[in-house]
């Protein structure tokens, strides 16, 4: 048996998130970590460097609770409905007392990075960028030739996270994490990172784990915490577990346009809520329940028994 | 919502069907994918026309979503390019370093399905910032995954409305390279620098239809019915070339706007205006 990791959200985040880090909550609309990013925003963390593809509502905020001083991303929006009003204004510096330094990428360059950090490559190459203005906008996407020919494409430096925070489908109390569904970048943020924070809507057996090993993304050996929190990952989606709560994302556009409404809506969902049960308990089964998928379990397969 | 005049009937139907010009817009966009094969599919309007070439034109259409999904059959309109609806029933998932690595630069895309906020004559596309970078006076999505896309699939399609600010003599921030400064220049640079990628070679719009002449510039060569020669030049920042002359966009068929309307798109969210 390995040692359990499992510990309370408020306590992962005190533990393992400290002033000045950088912090990937990753999950490509899938799988987003709202729960941690709300306990982050609770406990009042300050200047850390916020990274994500999409930064997504969680990380618009995050970043209107105070708790950041740069961003960087490749896909700012409001995915299917509009805007992030809370990081549009700061990058627009219209809130001048809370600027907000942004590094911009591509998706494939963001992908990138987070692999060169796990692989510990001090770069990683790739066929994009050229003939456009995202080199001069970012002078760390950089020209590099070929070792073996005149060819020049562009280079990404390596991503590594202080922490990455991911969230799945389950975990053994070891930290062995399995997913389904969009794999995003998750598996290349954790192994990039220092730290690693695993939320899971449920709990599982060892053993659960070993009749699957396909499906295991992150080994307990990289996790420092596993965090069980059904529902945390709403209003984003899990798959099989819960549809992504869309009147959600499209209320939230009246409200980012409106500072004193995302302050407000902040004060009501973040800090005068407790915790993530709070928040599920405020939400009401009756949400809950609107938001459940029907069935669609996969075929199994035989891993065969060798002795 | 106008009504088309004259209709103009294909495959034998007569009807006078009324339909809005954003309808007409993805009609045309997804007959365009008919004979393609492999799709990337952008965020925006180009979801909800591949889908619908994939009901109507192209059913063997095999559907990239950047989220890491090969062969999407989705069952309803995915909500994003993230949907949970992607996944179900697909061919495959894969994560996004195989997705763009494998699938998109390693050479399998054959068309690459874009919006955009800002196009230029030669298809360069800007989706990044209106005004200056470091002081917009509008902040855009930035890349996603749209610059890559344009540099490694075989060809690119644009789905976009048209206006004098989207449709720009110069555009703010090239954010996905389209023909460069011409044809010559894009010619030359993709064939010395490995891109797979021929580039844009169609644009449709909410007015007509573009292609790419041999100079590497946008041609009108298609116009949608009821929209005028005039109404293209009035929301295009250049002094626009139109085929000789241009032919008429066949209307959206009955069982088109079914699908559009009864499946794909039955809150209006794309379809409106």
């Amino acid at each position: 048996m390995t040692t359990s990791r499992v510990a309370t959200m408020r306590d992962a985040i005190a533990d393992l998130v400290r002033d000045g880090d950088t912090v990937a909550i990753e999950g490509f609309t899938h799988l987003i970590s709202f729960a941690a990013g709300h306990e982050i925003t609770r406990q009042r963390k300050r200047d850390l460097t916020l990274a994500r593809l999409t930064p997504d509502l969680i990380y618009d905020q995050m970043i209107a609770g105070g708790v950041a001083s740069k961003l960087v991303f490749s896909w700012l929006g409001n995915p299917g409905v509009g805007g992030l009003g809370a990081i549009r204004r700061r990058i627009e510096g219209e809130l001048p007392a809370e600027p907000l330094e942004i590094e911009e990428y591509s998706h494939f360059g963001m992908v990138a990075r987070y692999t060169a950090g796990a692989m510990n490559l001090p770069f990683f190459p790739l066929r994009s960028y050229f003939e456009t203005d995202l080199p001069v906008a970012n002078p760390r996407i950089r020209p590099v030739q070929s070792p073996y020919g005149e060819e020049t494409i562009y280079a990404v430096p390596p991503l590594k996270p202080n922490v990455a925070i991911v969230h799945a489908q389950r975990a053994s109390a070891g930290g062995d994490t399995q997913v389904w569904g969009l794999l995003g970048c998750q598996k290349e943020a954790a192994f990039a990172a220092d730290r690693v924070i695993v939320v899971v809507e449920e709990l599982v057996d060892e053993a659960v784990i070993r009749a699957d090993p396909n499906r295991t993304i992150i080994p307990g050996l990289i996790v420092d915490a596993v965090v069980v929190e059904p529902w945390g990952a709403h209003p984003s989606y899990v798959q099989g577990a819960y549809d992504r709560d869309n009147r959600f994302y499209l209320d939230w556009d009246p409200i980012t346009r409106d500072e004193e409404a995302i302050q407000a809506w902040l004060r009501e969902w973040v800090y005068d809520v407790a915790d993530r049960a709070a928040y599920v308990e405020k939400l009401g089964p009756q949400r809950l329940a609107s938001l459940k998928p029907g069935p669609a379990p996969s075929g199994s397969v035989d891993y065969g028994a060798y002795r | 919502m106008f009504q088309a005049d004259p209709p103009r009937g294909i495959r034998g139907m007569t009807e006078t069907a009324t339909f809005t010009k954003s309808e007409m817009m993805i009609v045309a966009a997804a007959r365009a994918l008919e004979g393609q094969h492999v799709c990337f599919v952008g965020v925006g309007l180009p979801n909800i026309a591949v889908n619908l070439a994939q009901r109507t034109v192209a059913p063997e259409l095999e559907m990239v979503y950047e989220a890491g999904v090969f062969g999407a059959r989705p069952s309803r309109l995915p909500l994003s390019i993230g949907d949970p609806t992607i996944v179900t029933g697909s061919t495959a998932v894969v994560s996004m370093l195989e997705l763009f690595g494998y699938y998109l630069q390693g050479g399998l895309i054959d068309v690459g399905f874009l919006g955009a906020a800002q196009i230029d004559r030669f298809g360069n596309i800007n989706t990044t910032v209106i005004g200056p970078y470091d002081h917009p006076t509008t902040r855009l999505p930035g890349s996603g995954g749209a610059c890559e896309i344009a540099i490694n699939a075989r060809e690119v399609f644009v789905i976009m409305r048209q206006s004098r600010r989207s449709f720009v003599e110069t555009i703010d921030f090239r954010t996905s390279p389209g023909n460069l400064g011409g044809a010559e220049q894009s010619e030359r640079v993709r064939r010395e620098g490995g891109w797979k990628g021929r580039g844009p070679t169609v644009v449709v719009t909410d007015l007509g239809i573009y292609h790419f002449d041999e100079t590497g510039e946008m041609r009108l060569d298609s116009l949608h019915p009821a929209a005028t020669l005039q109404d293209a030049r009035a929301t295009i920042g250049w002094d626009l070339t139109v085929a000789e002359p241009p032919a008429h966009t066949p209307p959206p068929t009955a069982d088109e706007l079914r699908l559009i309307r009864e499946d794909l798109d039955p809150a209006g969210i794309y379809t409106k205006s």
